[in-house]
């Protein structure tokens, strides 16, 4: 399915986070000016067809003992990235696991995996566990833990009400 | 957070499969034996403390909008207030300073490509430092959440 606007604002809608309030998906509907069915509607054909890929709590692991958090970066040849990919993914510590484009000279890794530990050691000790299940010692690697978080929110993409086609203005 | 304490089983259990509920509160009330009230009182201290940012939609990259990650190699004095310069930015919804010679990392999300390439546009001409796009071109990893007790 393609989302459209009315989607698009709802999830805008929503990118802070459902209200605490009893009924809070009428609270997003009342914002909208369409009915509490039809946001409940959306949201289901929204997961049902995966653009959302979950719904509900978003943890903050820094604040739940996952202290340390590192982005793990391989340099790995193109033709291998699929394979390398598909199996760094099942590994329960790892959060995220994409391919990027290299931008050399400054940055020349193309795979990029988010690992999370108590402390840096648990996180080193994960890394290497991924290096020798996936083959990768050899790879030109680096691994960039995390010092201050700046800044942690949902993701805005659209304007926030489906009868307005302006951009959010930008200070 | 105690194994099968109420925080941990709110935090851990709920991160998929959110109620689509009318009183998704009263539901979540009902499996953990508690009040609607004592629910909403739970979430909203464990809100305040910190240990989860939202109830919300983690939404498939690139299906809706566009977005990019995005770094910057920025002089150690400089860093806070481009940092402070970055975060404020509305279309920036993750901004972390890493361990590396490059060491601002931030994610932006707007309508298209384009809004995306604006914004770091603004950002180069703001700061007058680089900053490398990296846009995601292929995502092996969905988002099922974070286990809490097996991670």
């Amino acid at each position: 399915m393609t989302p459209d606007a009315t989607d698009k604002c709802l999830l805008n809608a929503i990118a802070d986070g459902l209200p605490l309030t009893p009924r809070p998906y009428e609270t997003v509907a009342d914002g909208l000016g369409i009915g509490e069915d039809e946001v409940l509607d959306r949201l289901e054909r929204l997961r049902d067809s995966g653009i959302i890929t979950r719904f509900g709590v978003v943890v903050r692991h820094r604040e739940l003992g996952w202290r340390a958090n590192a982005m793990a970066v391989w340099d790995v040849p193109d033709g291998l990235v699929d394979t390398v990919g598909e199996k760094i993914r099942s590994f329960p510590f790892v959060t995220l696991c994409y391919q990027r484009p290299r931008r050399l000279p400054d940055w020349p890794y193309n795979l990029f995996c988010m690992v999370h530990g108590r402390d840096r050691a648990t996180v080193r000790q994960q890394i290497l566990e991924i290096n020798d299940a996936c083959d990768l010692r050899a790879l030109p690697q680096d691994v960039l833990f995390s010092l201050r978080q700046f800044k942690q929110c949902g993701a805005h993409y659209a304007p926030a009400r489906p009868d307005k086609t302006k951009h959010r203005e930008v200070a | 957070m105690v194994p099968g304490s109420i925080e941990q089983r709110l935090l851990n259990d709920y991160q998929r499969d959110f109620p689509l509920d009318p009183r998704p509160y009263a539901r979540i009330a009902k499996d953990l034996g508690l009040s609607e009230d004592e629910v909403l009182q739970r979430l909203a201290t464990l809100k305040e403390q910190g240990t989860y940012s939202r109830i919300g939609a983690v939404v498939r990259p690139n299906t809706i909008g566009a977005s990019t990650l995005a770094a910057m190699q920025v002089p150690a004095p400089r860093l806070e207030e481009i940092a402070a310069f970055v975060s404020k930015q509305p279309e920036v919804n993750h901004n972390y300073e890493r361990e590396h010679a490059i060491n601002l990392w931030f994610v932006v999300a707007a309508a298209d490509k384009d809004a995306v390439a604006g914004v770091l546009a603004r950002i180069e001409a703001q700061t007058g430092l680089a900053v490398l796009d990296l846009p995601l071109e292929r995502s092996f990893h969905i988002d099922l959440g974070f286990d809490l007790e097996k991670a």
